[in-house]
């Protein structure tokens, strides 16, 4: 049998991309609501996210990984060309990785600093998460336009990420935080929906490549059902928090991240369909960059070996956390 | 790439963080083990204060735990970033090893550290003793396969030519390499010595601001215990090891010795200021043959010098100081670790000099493993993989001007994350264990 190993590493760093986006953007997404919080509902927040956001992390090591394994020649490239996004990135990911251990520990100003530090690292690392992206869809290319077109794929990221952390809260807390987390929902609604019109429309104008995917009748009547699908789950998602917002009896706890989880579900989709076949676009297919067969094979065994325990103990770890998050994590 | 001042910095940035990172790992691979000692303890005895023993220690492995994740995040970008040209041409090998790391290790142990940190109230005891092993384990598995990769760039084995690139053909080969048992081994003797001086250390200013306390007491002594059984094995370890290097990498050791010519012979040099102007030891103070004798076993023995190596040859006078220092540390901890056994047998109150000791040298082991750590990598220049590819063919094609500004981003990080750290753990320490109700979360 004669497996299409790049095609093979290719969906396994797009699960493992995805998976990242929705994990640690539900814990970014946290950390950047923090100031819109008070100190009692801070804990309760921390709380929801704390035994979460290193395994989330996690997956990011794991998608890089898998670009460094499988695709060496575009590693380079990739992290190459995006030098200080990535540096300002990791300088985010540090502070508020630490600032979980350091504000539990801090006492007086110390705290507030860490608390500080704690969402400044959040939106660092979301913001520049954005801009990667944005940067990554041009190929690169230099420019005014291009480098505005990042700038608004960064912004509309963090407004994702923000649902993200919103809907989480729902599902992890209880009375009036829920509540406000469902008005924090609708506003990541519309900055997600301004955010995704905006990139909507400017991809296909910043690139040649996405515009021919895209407009290509008939296909594109079939690709239509990819904006539909993610409008239904925006108006599920805004009628589910309002519903919560409202205080309606019987209303369920879990299905805004549902929602929030698949819109960024078929916005990966939507992505994934323009760029592919490139890794990096334009420039390297993923058959070109790919690795000699002898590592992709053995890197394949054994993730198909160990990827179950990794899914069994990360299920196991969710049902250890399940129901709502309580303050007071380390006692 | 011919830039060297582009090579420095990419280097400096590198060294910077994978030195900054190392630090971590170093504590945490040995002290999960603590850990699950205390955590045992506890289960055995129902105890309150080895209960606040463990969850005191608890709260510094998860600091350090963290500053090796996000620190570890940063390394794993940074091959892309700074040394393209290292897994363009050894990929094939490194990519696997490293993938095997995450895959086996990062996510089992920031699985079981949330069910560790969170879950004790949550799940039945022996679950949450499993969590912590797991931890322990994890890191095992983490420094089993860095190790695997760090050991194969010093002394490359089981990689055949295919299709122009370079791949394993023998995975098993690749991964017990001549230096690997001998690397290994130093490298959790170092974490283990690392771990018990922090361990000791801490109980100790704590022991120096409350003397009555007994968990304190109690840890201080499982600290200089644990410390004296490593420190000798690491001694006898360490040697094996230099004769593995010497056979491996010949240009290391004389550079370690700072031995310029090939000698019958050879002077162990005890201390000296190499000087790679003239290629000579200034104000030398030597010891005739003995190197001789230690690395050939015959008083004149011959061992290679420098110049059979040039050009191919490392810095000297780094290698050569940053080995003496630690091997001075290592003596150092040896001693200090057999008297303080002595003097706390037949459970005696520690005093007060001792104790100031041991709490001075709380992070000895961190400044061995960094000295160590020199040693190896600088020691192995110009070469990033030995004989197959040089530092300088990897380096990427960054503007100066980023690496630059990353750089100065980087340090102002570490430098804040490195001193909160160490605030907060002296803190945690000072505060003690007893009474437990003054730990807030």
């Amino acid at each position: 049998m004669n497996l299409d190993l790049p095609l093979i590493f290719a969906a396994l760093m797009g699960v493992a991309v995805l998976a990242y986006v929705v994990l640690d953007g539900y814990d970014l997404g946290v950390g950047m609501l923090m100031p819109a919080a008070d100190a009692r509902e801070q804990e309760l927040m921390v709380a929801a996210i704390g035994p979460f956001w290193d395994a989330n992390e996690t997956w990011l090591v794991l998608g890089v990984g898998i670009l460094l394994v499988a695709f060496p020649q575009a590693h380079g490239v990739v992290l190459g060309a995006l030098y200080l996004p990535v540096a300002a990135m990791l300088i985010g990911l540090m502070l508020r990785g630490v600032a979980f251990e350091f504000r539990v520990k801090a006492e007086g100003w110390h705290r507030e600093l860490w608390n500080w530090l704690f969402y400044v690292g959040s939106f660092l690392a979301s913001f520049s998460q954005g801009l990667m992206l944005g940067r990554y869809i041009t190929g690169f290319d230099s420019g005014f336009g291009y480098l505005l077109y990042a700038l608004v794929v960064g912004a509309s990221l963090c407004g994702g990420y923000v649902l993200l952390g919103a809907t989480w809260l729902i599902y992890k807390t209880e009375g009036t935080l829920q509540k406000k987390a469902a008005a924090w929902t609708r506003w990541g609604l519309l900055w997600v929906a301004l955010g995704v019109a905006a990139v909507s429309v400017a991809t296909p104008l910043v690139s040649h490549t996405v515009q021919m995917k895209w407009f290509d009748f008939p296909r594109t009547l079939s690709l239509m059902l990819l904006p539909m699908a993610t409008l239904v789950a925006w108006i599920w998602v805004w009628r589910s928090a309002g519903r919560l917002a409202r205080g309606v009896a019987g209303a369920a706890h879990w299905t805004p991240f549902a929602g929030a989880v698949a819109i960024f579900v078929f916005a990966f989709l939507g992505l994934a369909y323009s760029l592919f076949p490139y890794v990096v676009i334009d420039r390297l297919t993923f058959w070109q960059a790919a690795a000699h067969p002898s590592s992709l094979k053995v890197v394949l065994v054994g993730a198909l070996i160990v990827l179950p325990f990794i899914v069994a103990y990360t299920v196991f770890s969710y049902y250890v956390f399940r129901g709502k998050a309580r303050a007071g994590l380390y006692e | 790439m011919d830039n060297p001042d582009l090579i420095q910095l990419a280097r400096a940035q590198f060294g910077l963080n994978i030195g900054f990172h190392i630090l971590f790992p170093a504590l945490t691979i040995a002290l999960a083990w603590f850990l699950v000692y205390f955590r045992i303890r506890y289960a055995k005895s129902g105890e309150a204060a080895w209960l606040a023993t463990y969850k005191l220690w608890v709260k510094i492995f998860a600091l350090t735990f963290a500053m090796g994740v996000v620190t570890g995040i940063t390394m794993s970008f940074q091959f892309g970033t700074n040394w393209p040209g290292f897994m363009n041409h050894v990929g094939n090998i490194a990519g696997p090893l490293l993938a095997f790391e995450v895959l086996t290790a990062f996510f089992l142990e920031a699985t079981f550290l949330g069910v560790m940190l969170f879950g004790m109230n949550r799940v039945p005891a022996w679950v949450h003793i499993g969590a912590t092993l797991l931890v322990a384990i994890g890191t095992l598995f983490s420094a089993f396969w860095i190790l695997a990769l760090n050991s194969w760039m010093h002394t490359p084995a089981g990689q055949v030519m295919a299709d122009g690139v370079l791949i394993a053909g023998d995975w098993l080969q690749v991964i017990f390499n001549p230096s690997f048992p001998y690397r290994i081994t130093h490298m959790l003797l170092a974490s283990g010595l690392t771990a018990s001086f922090v361990v000791a250390g801490l109980s100790a200013w704590r022991l120096l601001h409350a003397k009555a306390d007994v968990s304190a007491l109690r840890t201080l002594r499982t600290g200089v215990l644990v410390a004296a059984v490593i420190a000798p094995l690491q001694i006898f370890v360490g040697d094996q090891h230099g004769l593995n290097t010497l056979e491996h990498q010949p240009a290391k050791v004389a550079a370690m010795e700072a031995l310029w010519n090939t000698e019958r012979g050879a002077p162990l040099v005890l201390f000296a200021v190499p000087n790679e102007a003239t290629q000579h030891n200034d104000y030398a103070i030597e010891v005739p043959r003995l190197a001789s004798l230690i690395l050939t076993h015959d008083l004149d023995g011959e061992v290679k010098g420098l110049s059979t190596f040039a050009p191919d040859t490392p810095p000297v006078a780094p290698v050569f100081f940053a080995f003496r220092l630690m091997l001075a540390l290592g003596m150092a901890m040896l001693a200090l670790a057999w008297i303080s056994v002595w003097v706390l047998r037949k459970n005696a109150a520690p005093p007060r000099c001792l104790l100031w000791s041991l709490a001075g040298f709380t992070f000895s082991g961190w400044v061995a493993t960094l000295a160590g750590w020199l040693v190896t990598e600088i020691g192995r220049q110009p070469w990033l993989v030995t004989g197959i590819l040089r530092t300088a063919q990897a380096v990427g094609r960054v503007r100066d001007a980023q690496l630059g500004a990353s750089l100065t981003g980087y340090v102002l990080v570490y430098a804040l994350m490195l001193g909160a750290y160490m605030v907060v753990i002296t803190h945690l320490a000072g505060k003690g264990v007893l009474p437990a109700k003054a730990d807030s979360a």
